[in-house]
Protein backbone atom coordinates (compact mmCIF):
# COMPACT_ATOMS: atom_id res chain seq x y z
CA UNK A 1 0.00 0.00 0.00
CA UNK A 2 1.29 3.20 -1.29
CA UNK A 3 2.17 6.27 0.74
CA UNK A 4 1.36 9.55 0.23
CA UNK A 5 4.03 12.27 1.19
CA UNK A 6 3.01 16.16 1.09
CA UNK A 7 5.86 18.29 0.60
CA UNK A 8 4.76 22.35 1.86
CA UNK A 9 6.20 24.94 3.41
CA UNK A 10 3.90 27.74 4.21
CA UNK A 11 6.18 30.65 2.73
CA UNK A 12 6.84 30.36 -0.93
CA UNK A 13 10.47 30.58 -3.02
CA UNK A 14 11.84 27.98 -0.04
CA UNK A 15 12.68 25.07 -2.26
CA UNK A 16 9.44 22.96 -2.06
CA UNK A 17 8.93 22.12 -5.56
CA UNK A 18 12.42 21.21 -5.92
CA UNK A 19 12.84 19.12 -3.13
CA UNK A 20 9.68 17.41 -4.23
CA UNK A 21 11.27 16.29 -7.63
CA UNK A 22 14.31 15.52 -5.78
CA UNK A 23 13.21 12.71 -3.30
CA UNK A 24 10.49 11.54 -6.16
CA UNK A 25 13.23 11.43 -8.65
CA UNK A 26 15.85 9.71 -5.46
CA UNK A 27 13.01 7.30 -4.58
CA UNK A 28 12.40 6.07 -7.84
CA UNK A 29 16.38 6.10 -8.85
CA UNK A 30 16.18 3.31 -5.58
CA UNK A 31 13.76 1.45 -7.00
CA UNK A 32 10.37 2.44 -5.51
CA UNK A 33 7.08 3.03 -8.11
CA UNK A 34 6.69 6.79 -7.69
CA UNK A 35 3.86 9.25 -8.69
CA UNK A 36 4.14 12.88 -7.87
CA UNK A 37 1.36 15.29 -8.28
CA UNK A 38 1.64 18.69 -8.91
CA UNK A 39 -1.44 20.27 -6.44
CA UNK A 40 -0.49 23.96 -7.15
CA UNK A 41 -3.21 24.74 -9.52
CA UNK A 42 -2.68 27.59 -12.22
CA UNK A 43 1.01 27.29 -11.40
CA UNK A 44 1.93 24.57 -12.50
CA UNK A 45 6.31 24.22 -12.54
CA UNK A 46 6.81 20.71 -11.17
CA UNK A 47 6.59 19.31 -14.78
CA UNK A 48 9.82 22.46 -15.90
CA UNK A 49 12.06 21.22 -12.55
CA UNK A 50 11.89 17.59 -13.67
CA UNK A 51 11.84 18.23 -17.04
CA UNK A 52 8.65 16.70 -18.58
CA UNK A 53 6.82 19.75 -19.66
CA UNK A 54 6.70 19.00 -23.14
CA UNK A 55 4.67 15.94 -22.95
CA UNK A 56 1.66 17.35 -20.94
CA UNK A 57 -1.98 16.05 -22.41
CA UNK A 58 -4.23 16.14 -20.02
CA UNK A 59 -3.49 17.26 -15.84
CA UNK A 60 -5.12 17.35 -12.28
CA UNK A 61 -8.40 18.79 -13.21
CA UNK A 62 -9.27 16.49 -16.56
CA UNK A 63 -9.35 13.77 -13.92
CA UNK A 64 -10.97 15.24 -11.25
CA UNK A 65 -13.99 16.77 -13.79
CA UNK A 66 -13.67 13.01 -15.87
CA UNK A 67 -12.37 14.20 -18.97
CA UNK A 68 -9.81 11.38 -19.16
CA UNK A 69 -8.96 8.74 -17.14
CA UNK A 70 -5.99 9.22 -14.60
CA UNK A 71 -3.77 6.97 -16.10
CA UNK A 72 -4.17 9.34 -19.08
CA UNK A 73 -2.69 12.44 -17.32
CA UNK A 74 0.23 10.22 -15.56
CA UNK A 75 3.51 11.43 -17.60
CA UNK A 76 6.30 8.95 -17.27
CA UNK A 77 9.65 9.93 -16.43
CA UNK A 78 11.43 8.05 -19.39
CA UNK A 79 15.34 8.32 -17.23
CA UNK A 80 13.69 6.37 -14.36
CA UNK A 81 12.63 3.20 -14.45
CA UNK A 82 9.17 4.12 -12.44
CA UNK A 83 8.46 7.81 -11.76
CA UNK A 84 5.70 9.36 -13.28
CA UNK A 85 3.87 13.23 -13.14
CA UNK A 86 0.69 14.11 -12.59
CA UNK A 87 1.03 17.78 -14.02
CA UNK A 88 -1.29 20.95 -12.30
CA UNK A 89 -3.58 22.20 -14.66
CA UNK A 90 -1.76 25.95 -15.42
CA UNK A 91 -5.57 27.63 -16.48
CA UNK A 92 -7.59 26.65 -13.68
CA UNK A 93 -7.43 27.77 -10.28
CA UNK A 94 -7.42 25.90 -6.98
CA UNK A 95 -11.26 26.04 -6.23
CA UNK A 96 -11.52 23.59 -9.22
CA UNK A 97 -10.19 20.53 -6.82
CA UNK A 98 -11.34 19.69 -3.34
CA UNK A 99 -9.86 18.01 -0.63
CA UNK A 100 -12.34 14.95 -1.68
CA UNK A 101 -10.76 15.01 -4.67
CA UNK A 102 -7.29 14.70 -3.82
CA UNK A 103 -8.11 12.10 -1.69
CA UNK A 104 -10.17 10.22 -4.28
CA UNK A 105 -7.34 10.22 -6.71
CA UNK A 106 -4.22 9.30 -4.34
CA UNK A 107 -6.61 6.34 -3.06
CA UNK A 108 -6.61 5.07 -6.74
CA UNK A 109 -3.17 5.44 -6.84
CA UNK A 110 -2.34 3.85 -3.70
CA UNK A 111 -2.65 0.00 -4.88
CA UNK A 112 0.26 0.71 -7.31
CA UNK A 113 2.49 3.04 -5.89
CA UNK A 114 4.80 2.45 -3.17
CA UNK A 115 4.96 6.60 -2.48
CA UNK A 116 2.61 9.50 -3.91
CA UNK A 117 4.47 12.73 -3.55
CA UNK A 118 2.50 15.83 -3.12
CA UNK A 119 4.01 19.18 -4.19
CA UNK A 120 2.14 21.96 -2.49
CA UNK A 121 1.58 25.33 -2.88
CA UNK A 122 2.89 28.18 -1.12
CA UNK A 123 0.03 29.58 1.54
CA UNK A 124 -2.80 27.67 4.09
CA UNK A 125 -5.52 28.18 1.81
CA UNK A 126 -7.52 25.87 -0.70
CA UNK A 127 -4.25 24.64 -2.28
CA UNK A 128 -2.71 23.55 0.70
CA UNK A 129 -5.56 21.89 2.40
CA UNK A 130 -6.07 19.74 -1.10
CA UNK A 131 -2.25 18.92 -0.54
CA UNK A 132 -2.52 17.85 2.89
CA UNK A 133 -6.15 16.28 2.79
CA UNK A 134 -4.52 12.99 1.49
CA UNK A 135 -1.12 12.68 3.56
CA UNK A 136 0.19 10.23 5.33
CA UNK A 137 3.10 11.85 6.73
CA UNK A 138 4.49 15.83 5.59
CA UNK A 139 7.28 17.09 4.96
CA UNK A 140 7.97 20.71 5.70
CA UNK A 141 10.83 22.88 3.84
CA UNK A 142 12.15 25.60 5.23
CA UNK A 143 15.52 28.29 4.95
CA UNK A 144 17.49 29.52 7.67
CA UNK A 145 15.92 32.83 7.64
CA UNK A 146 12.96 34.32 9.55
CA UNK A 147 10.36 34.89 7.52
CA UNK A 148 10.59 30.92 6.55
CA UNK A 149 10.97 29.40 9.93
CA UNK A 150 7.99 31.88 11.02
CA UNK A 151 5.98 30.38 8.30
CA UNK A 152 7.46 26.64 9.03
CA UNK A 153 6.36 27.01 12.35
CA UNK A 154 2.72 27.93 11.36
CA UNK A 155 2.81 24.93 9.12
CA UNK A 156 3.41 22.82 11.77
CA UNK A 157 0.32 24.23 14.17
CA UNK A 158 -1.70 23.46 11.28
CA UNK A 159 -0.57 19.82 10.54
CA UNK A 160 -0.74 19.40 14.19
CA UNK A 161 -4.78 20.90 14.50
CA UNK A 162 -5.39 18.43 11.54
CA UNK A 163 -4.30 15.32 13.48
CA UNK A 164 -1.96 14.84 10.42
CA UNK A 165 1.44 15.04 12.56
CA UNK A 166 4.29 15.20 13.66
CA UNK A 167 5.62 16.92 10.51
CA UNK A 168 9.10 16.34 9.69
CA UNK A 169 11.58 18.76 8.57
CA UNK A 170 13.85 20.12 5.59
CA UNK A 171 16.09 22.88 6.11
CA UNK A 172 17.30 24.02 2.76
CA UNK A 173 19.75 26.33 1.50
CA UNK A 174 22.17 26.22 4.74
CA UNK A 175 25.49 28.27 3.49
CA UNK A 176 28.15 26.81 6.26
CA UNK A 177 30.59 30.10 5.75
CA UNK A 178 27.07 32.03 6.98
CA UNK A 179 26.98 29.74 9.73
CA UNK A 180 30.52 29.65 11.07
CA UNK A 181 30.37 33.45 10.50
CA UNK A 182 27.45 33.84 12.91
CA UNK A 183 25.20 35.26 9.81
CA UNK A 184 22.87 33.00 9.22
CA UNK A 185 20.58 30.23 11.61
CA UNK A 186 22.12 26.92 12.08
CA UNK A 187 20.24 24.08 11.69
CA UNK A 188 20.28 23.74 15.74
CA UNK A 189 19.04 26.84 15.99
CA UNK A 190 16.14 25.99 13.20
CA UNK A 191 15.04 22.89 15.55
CA UNK A 192 15.36 24.64 18.91
CA UNK A 193 13.05 26.78 17.64
CA UNK A 194 10.50 24.44 15.79
CA UNK A 195 10.99 21.59 17.92
CA UNK A 196 10.22 19.13 15.38
CA UNK A 197 12.21 16.03 13.42
CA UNK A 198 14.51 17.06 10.98
CA UNK A 199 14.83 14.67 7.82
CA UNK A 200 17.32 16.55 6.10
CA UNK A 201 19.67 19.20 5.39
CA UNK A 202 20.46 20.64 1.99
CA UNK A 203 22.98 22.62 1.25
CA UNK A 204 23.01 26.43 -0.38
CA UNK A 205 24.47 25.15 -3.90
CA UNK A 206 24.25 26.83 -7.59
CA UNK A 207 24.17 23.77 -8.90
CA UNK A 208 20.64 23.29 -8.03
CA UNK A 209 19.71 25.69 -10.79
CA UNK A 210 21.84 24.26 -13.40
CA UNK A 211 20.20 21.00 -12.40
CA UNK A 212 16.15 23.01 -12.78
CA UNK A 213 17.35 25.25 -16.00
CA UNK A 214 18.21 21.42 -17.65
CA UNK A 215 15.08 20.01 -15.98
CA UNK A 216 17.44 16.62 -14.85
CA UNK A 217 16.92 16.51 -10.87
CA UNK A 218 20.12 17.04 -8.77
CA UNK A 219 19.13 13.83 -6.90
CA UNK A 220 20.49 12.00 -10.15
CA UNK A 221 23.68 13.16 -9.76
CA UNK A 222 25.63 10.73 -8.27
CA UNK A 223 28.66 13.01 -7.50
CA UNK A 224 26.40 16.18 -6.57
CA UNK A 225 26.71 16.43 -2.47
CA UNK A 226 23.58 18.48 -3.11
CA UNK A 227 22.30 15.38 -4.63
CA UNK A 228 23.71 13.09 -2.03
CA UNK A 229 21.40 15.26 0.46
CA UNK A 230 18.17 14.87 -1.63
CA UNK A 231 19.33 10.83 -1.56
CA UNK A 232 19.88 10.80 2.31
CA UNK A 233 16.14 12.04 2.74
CA UNK A 234 14.67 9.70 0.17
CA UNK A 235 16.52 6.95 2.64
CA UNK A 236 14.83 8.56 5.45
CA UNK A 237 11.46 8.49 4.03
CA UNK A 238 12.07 4.49 3.15
CA UNK A 239 12.45 4.05 6.86
CA UNK A 240 16.67 3.60 7.00
CA UNK A 241 18.33 5.25 9.35
CA UNK A 242 21.00 7.56 7.36
CA UNK A 243 23.36 9.83 9.82
CA UNK A 244 22.78 13.60 9.47
CA UNK A 245 25.59 15.36 9.03
CA UNK A 246 26.87 18.89 8.60
CA UNK A 247 26.73 20.36 4.80
CA UNK A 248 30.07 20.90 4.55
CA UNK A 249 30.73 17.27 5.72
CA UNK A 250 33.09 19.10 9.06
CA UNK A 251 32.07 19.04 12.38
CA UNK A 252 28.96 21.26 13.10
CA UNK A 253 28.17 20.68 16.54
CA UNK A 254 25.03 19.79 17.34
CA UNK A 255 24.46 17.84 13.96
CA UNK A 256 27.54 15.67 14.75
CA UNK A 257 26.93 14.63 17.80
CA UNK A 258 23.54 14.14 16.60
CA UNK A 259 24.34 12.08 13.86
CA UNK A 260 26.96 10.30 16.16
CA UNK A 261 23.87 9.36 18.39
CA UNK A 262 22.16 8.10 15.65
CA UNK A 263 24.78 6.10 14.56
CA UNK A 264 25.37 4.53 18.27
CA UNK A 265 21.58 3.89 18.00
CA UNK A 266 21.71 2.40 14.29
CA UNK A 267 24.56 -0.27 15.36
CA UNK B 1 34.13 25.81 15.09
CA UNK B 2 30.96 27.62 14.97
CA UNK B 3 30.12 27.99 18.96
CA UNK B 4 34.20 29.64 19.05
CA UNK B 5 32.94 31.61 15.79
CA UNK B 6 29.81 32.43 17.68
CA UNK B 7 32.18 33.14 21.14
CA UNK B 8 34.18 36.06 19.18
CA UNK B 9 31.17 37.28 17.15
CA UNK B 10 28.71 37.98 19.87
CA UNK B 11 27.11 40.82 17.48
CA UNK B 12 26.25 37.75 14.61
CA UNK B 13 22.98 38.53 13.00
CA UNK B 14 21.93 35.24 13.09
CA UNK B 15 21.62 35.17 16.95
CA UNK B 16 19.37 38.73 16.65
CA UNK B 17 17.32 36.32 14.29
CA UNK B 18 17.04 33.66 16.84
CA UNK B 19 15.97 35.58 19.37
CA UNK B 20 13.26 37.70 17.00
CA UNK B 21 11.98 34.31 16.19
CA UNK B 22 11.78 33.24 19.60
CA UNK B 23 9.74 36.47 20.47
CA UNK B 24 7.76 36.31 17.43
CA UNK B 25 6.90 32.15 17.34
CA UNK B 26 5.70 32.72 21.07
CA UNK B 27 3.33 35.53 20.22
CA UNK B 28 2.37 33.60 16.85
CA UNK B 29 1.58 29.96 19.23
CA UNK B 30 -0.66 31.70 21.45
CA UNK B 31 -4.32 31.18 20.88
CA UNK B 32 -5.04 34.47 23.25
CA UNK B 33 -6.56 37.33 21.40
CA UNK B 34 -4.80 40.37 21.73
CA UNK B 35 -5.81 42.26 25.20
CA UNK B 36 -6.23 39.05 26.90
CA UNK B 37 -3.82 38.67 29.04
CA UNK B 38 -4.52 41.93 30.72
CA UNK B 39 -8.07 40.45 31.09
CA UNK B 40 -6.79 37.36 32.26
CA UNK B 41 -4.68 38.90 34.97
CA UNK B 42 -7.23 41.20 36.57
CA UNK B 43 -9.87 38.62 36.82
CA UNK B 44 -7.07 36.29 38.38
CA UNK B 45 -6.31 38.89 41.00
CA UNK B 46 -9.81 39.66 41.85
CA UNK B 47 -10.60 35.56 42.45
CA UNK B 48 -7.46 35.22 44.14
CA UNK B 49 -7.55 38.89 46.22
CA UNK B 50 -10.43 36.72 47.73
CA UNK B 51 -8.86 34.64 50.16
CA UNK B 52 -5.70 36.31 50.18
CA UNK B 53 -4.07 39.90 50.22
CA UNK B 54 -2.48 40.21 46.86
CA UNK B 55 0.72 42.53 46.03
CA UNK B 56 -1.53 43.54 42.95
CA UNK B 57 1.52 45.68 41.42
CA UNK B 58 3.93 42.53 41.62
CA UNK B 59 1.49 39.70 39.64
CA UNK B 60 3.27 38.48 36.55
CA UNK B 61 1.51 36.51 33.74
CA UNK B 62 3.62 34.41 30.93
CA UNK B 63 3.19 31.77 28.70
CA UNK B 64 6.67 29.96 28.06
CA UNK B 65 7.68 27.12 25.94
CA UNK B 66 7.77 23.41 26.53
CA UNK B 67 9.39 21.97 22.71
CA UNK B 68 6.24 22.53 20.82
CA UNK B 69 3.58 22.99 24.14
CA UNK B 70 2.75 26.40 25.71
CA UNK B 71 2.60 26.72 29.62
CA UNK B 72 0.89 29.69 31.10
CA UNK B 73 2.77 30.76 34.13
CA UNK B 74 1.43 32.91 36.93
CA UNK B 75 3.40 34.29 39.63
CA UNK B 76 1.42 36.06 42.29
CA UNK B 77 3.28 37.26 45.31
CA UNK B 78 1.01 37.46 48.59
CA UNK B 79 1.06 41.02 51.02
CA UNK B 80 3.17 40.24 53.81
CA UNK B 81 1.06 39.46 56.59
CA UNK B 82 1.81 41.64 60.12
CA UNK B 83 1.66 38.57 62.64
CA UNK B 84 1.04 40.74 65.82
CA UNK B 85 -1.86 40.94 67.55
CA UNK B 86 -3.86 43.95 67.57
CA UNK B 87 -2.84 46.60 70.55
CA UNK B 88 -6.23 46.24 72.27
CA UNK B 89 -5.60 42.71 73.24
Amino acid sequence: MGRVITITSGKGGVGKTTAAANIAAALAAMGNKVVCIDADIGLRNLDVVLGLENRIVYDLVDVVEGRCKLRQAMIRDKRLGELYLVPAAQTRDKSAISPKDMKRVCDELRSDFDFIVIDSPAGIERGFKNAIAPADEIIIVTNPEVSAVRDADRIIGIVEAEQKGPAKLVVNRINQNLVNRGDMLAVADVLELLAVELIGIVPDDQAVLVSTNRGTPIALDAKSRTGQAFRDIARRVMGEQVPLSSPNGSGGGFITRLSKLLRAGGD
Amino acid sequence: MRTLARLFNVKGSANTAKERLRLVLIHDRSTLPPGAMEELRDELIEVISRHVDVDRGAVRLEITQDGRSQRLLADIPLKRVDRRLPEEY
